[in-house]
This record gives structure tokens, C-alpha cells and sequence, in this order.
């Protein structure tokens, strides 16, 4: 599980518009990097380039093991962003029956995952007939079904209540101690230490200078 | 982990079980195409008149051109609906590329969708006056064809990935792709009708499904690619 990520100079654009110039940074294994900073300042884009969804238009991101974004990197990340991928015409249950043989994670691990996070009375509805909150947390299951290193998460508490707020945070927290690390755009602090990295927009002439 | 490590085998398999799922219960896909297929070759003697001698001239043509048009139908959501989802950022995290991926949903596609039209395309040619002995050979022949409709669609369906009002745009695209198998499987037809060897036009068909069958993933996997950006 031991695997750090190191981002070495990145720059990602927006159609024209520069989202983040010259960052770096590298987080190590069982530390929590929280991602913050004003809507739009590009926290999605870095975490979906982290997830190695998005090409960088310069510097590189690299997990450390040597695993490169654009391999078999994405098998090593879980990346939970604001869509649920869900279908919304079928069933909970078959859902995280195919997110589990998909991502080749456990049976055992499914069981874990219903019972921590309270879904066995969601698991016979569709999953249209969730809320966001319920959806959030039949996406978590992913978490726990299949165990990788590295988890990506786009305001992973904002649909939960204060009891699963609570249950994410405990989750996230036993991932670190296992030496696990966790990237995670957040706009409310998280109930436990970590280190924030706050985005701001690029100045004009740090990007052209 | 250290438990048994799941053969490479079942993510395919459980994506494409559930492709398939989705097409087949949400109604649409199978059920409209071949509505579709089966309205559409019932306007023909309606519309050029109801003698034996002309239908089954132009039987084998008409088929294949209503079969390519059929095809058409669900294109468009066969990666929108995934796309606007989010489930495609699920796909990509798992273990398999996103070419495979896109072969996947395309054969589920295939499966939900054309397998059945070319079970149904020997009967209407039949139907429509073409001889009883052209049914092997005419199934064979839908099977292959469909199956490059599929792929040649699914290469259509990505690269107008995230367009709105991609449907018409998918059409426009595909179906100048879409000539080859039309001339070849109607060609090949006639040419059992005929009496004249069926050897060239079935070699051709098959020649443009392995065509389909090995550039059609590469290009969904980059349009996808850049799709999903």
C-alpha cells in the first residue's frame, strides 16, 4: 500500500483559461492532502488529472512506485467525483454487484461495505429513486469493496448527513493509518489532521511572464 | 486483498452483462429497433405495389438498406447514457482499457440490438418474395454486416460524445461508412439469386467486418479519450 504521489510543475488549461500554473506538491503514504479554494478554481481538474482522466499541458504526475497516470495508474486510484455513476434505471444492489467484479474487489469486502455504511435497506430500490445523500454513500461502497491505495474525492461529505459525515470520516481514517493517502476537494473543514492546499487563480504574469 | 485475485476475464464479462441489462430492461433498444426494421419493410409493397415480380427483385437491396438504417436507432445513447451518469469515471479506474471497454459496449450492443435484427432479416427477405434456399446464406451475411454496423456506430456515437443533438449528427457520420457492407451484402444476394459465385462479395463483407472489428475500438478509445477530458 506504501505509494506516494509527487506532482512536479503541473499547469492544466480550461479551454484558454489557465486553472493552475507551476504547482507542486507530493503527498506521502497516510497523510491527507484537502484541496480548497473558490468554486471553479480548478479543484475538479486537478483531481481528475490526478486520476489521470486529463492530460496535463505541462509537468507530470507520478505515483511514486513508479506507476505512471496514463497505465495502470487508474487501477491504483478510486476516484469519486460529483456524478455517482450510477444508471438510474437499475437496481442498488446490482450496481455495487458490478462496481464489485469490475474494480475486482471482494465479496467479503461488499459485505463490509453494506454493513458500514447502513445500505442493505437501499439495495432493492433503483437507484433513481435515491437521494443524493444515499447515492454518496452507495458510491463510497467502492472504497471499501476494492482496497487501492489511492483515494481521489470531489466533496465527498457535501449530500451526507451528520451521521454518515461522521462514518466517511472514520473510513478515511483507518485508509490513512493502512498507509493509505487521500486527495479530497473539500469546502468545510475535515474532522481530522490535515494538510490543506489552498488553489488560487494563476496571476497573468506568473503564466505569460 | 489477499484474497484469490478474480480472473481478467470477469470485469469484461460483468460489463458486459450489464450493457446488456441496460438495453434489454429499459425497453427501447431491442424492441424499437426491430418495430423499426419490421415497419419500415412493411411500407415497401405499400408503397412500390404488391407485385411478386418486382418485390422479390428488389427484396435482398431493400433489406440491407432498411437493416443499416435499423442499426442506426440506438447509437446514440450507447456511451451518452454512461457519459452523463458519470459511470465512465468508474470505467476508467477499473482494470481494462478503454478500448476494450468501448468493444464491450459495442458487442452489447451488437448482442441487445443487431443479433436480433439479423435473426429477423432472412424471414422478412423471405417474406418480401426472395427465394426460401437464400436463408443461410442471408443470415450469415446480416450477422456479419451488423456487427460492422455496430462497430463502424460506436466510432460514430464517440466522436459526437457530448454534442447535443448528437443523434442526427451520428447519422450524418456513419452512414457514408455504412456503403461498403450495404453494396456487398445486397451484392452478395443478388449474386445467389442470380446463380452467379458468392464467393468475392462474402469474402469483401468479411474483409470490411474485420476492417471494423480492428480500427473501430482504436478510434472510440481516442475520441472517448478525448471525450471524456
Amino acid at each position: 500500500m506504501a505509494l506516494s504521489l509527487a506532482v512536479d510543475a503541473l499547469s492544466l488549461k480550461k479551454g484558454y483559461r489557465h486553472l493552475i500554473h507551476d504547482l507542486s506538491f507530493s503527498v506521502a503514504p497516510g497523510e491527507c492532502v484537502a484541496l480548497t479554494g473558490a468554486n471553479g478554481v480548478g479543484k475538479t481538474t486537478l483531481l481528475r488529472t490526478l486520476a489521470g482522466f486529463i492530460r496535463p499541458d505541462g509537468g507530470r504526475v507520478r505515483y511514486v512506485d513508479g506507476v505512471d497516470p496514463e497505465g495502470s495508474m487508474a487501477a491504483q486510484a478510486h476516484y469519486l467525483g460529483h456524478a455517482e455513476a450510477l444508471s438510474p434505471g437499475r437496481l442498488a444492489g446490482a450496481e455495487l454487484d458490478f462496481q464489485r467484479t469490475f474494480l475486482g474487489g471482494t465479496a467479503a469486502g461488499q459485505a463490509e461495505a453494506i454493513r458500514r455504511l447502513n445500505l442493505s435497506p437501499l439495495l432493492d430500490l433503483e437507484t433513481r429513486m435515491l437521494s443524493a445523500g444515499q447515492k454518496r454513500r452507495l458510491s463510497c461502497a467502492r472504497l471499501i469493496m476494492a482496497k487501492r491505495p489511492v483515494w481521489l474525492l470531489d466533496e465527498p461529505m457535501s449530500p451526507l448527513d451528520a451521521e454518515h459525515r461522521a462514518k466517511l470520516a472514520e473510513l478515511m481514517r483507518a485508509h490513512l493509518s493502512a498507509g493509505g493517502l487521500i486527495v479530497c476537494a473539500v469546502h468545510d473543514p475535515l474532522p481530522f489532521e490535515v494538510r490543506e492546499l489552498r488553489l488560487t487563480a494563476p496571476a497573468m504574469e506568473a503564466v505569460y511572464g | 486483498m489477499g484474497e484469490l485475485k478474480a480472473s481478467p476475464a470477469s470485469p469484461s464479462l460483468a460489463l458486459l452483462k450489464r450493457d446488456l441489462g441496460l438495453s434489454l430492461a429499459r425497453g427501447g433498444g431491442p424492441v424499437l429497433a426491430a418495430g423499426f426494421y419490421l415497419t419500415l419493410m412493411a411500407m415497401v409493397p405499400l408503397s412500390l405495389g404488391p407485385e411478386a415480380q418486382t418485390l422479390s427483385k428488389i427484396a435482398p437491396g431493400l433489406t440491407w438498406l432498411c437493416l443499416a438504417l435499423a442499426s442506426l436507432l440506438s447509437l446514440e445513447r450507447l456511451f451518452e447514457r454512461d457519459y452523463e451518469d458519470g459511470v465512465f469515471d468508474l470505467l476508467r479506474t477499473g482494470p481494462l482499457a478503454l478500448e476494450w471497454v468501448a468493444f464491450l459496449k459495442c458487442l452489447a450492443q451488437w448482442l441487445g440490438t443487431g443479433l436480433i435484427l439479423s435473426l429477423m432479416t432472412p424471414v422478412v427477405m423471405i417474406l418480401l418474395g426472395a427465394p426460401v434456399g437464400v436463408a443461410g446464406l442471408a443470415l450469415v451475411a446480416a450477422l456479419i454486416g451488423s456487427l460492422s454496423f455496430a462497430l463502424i456506430g460506436g466510432a460514430g456515437a464517440s466522436l459526437t460524445l457530448g454534442s447535443r443533438k448528437g443523434g442526427v449528427l451520428i447519422a450524418l457520420l456513419v452512414l457514408p461508412f455504412y456503403v461498403p457492407p450495404v453494396i456487398f451484402g445486397a451484392g452478395l444476394m443478388q449474386a445467389f439469386v442470380t446463380g452467379a459465385p458468392v464467393f468475392q462479395a462474402l469474402s469483401l463483407l468479411c474483409a470490411y467486418g474485420l476492417f471494423a472489428l480492428a480500427l473501430g475500438p482504436i478510434a472510440m478509445g481516442a475520441a472517448l479519450r478525448s471525450a471524456l477530458n
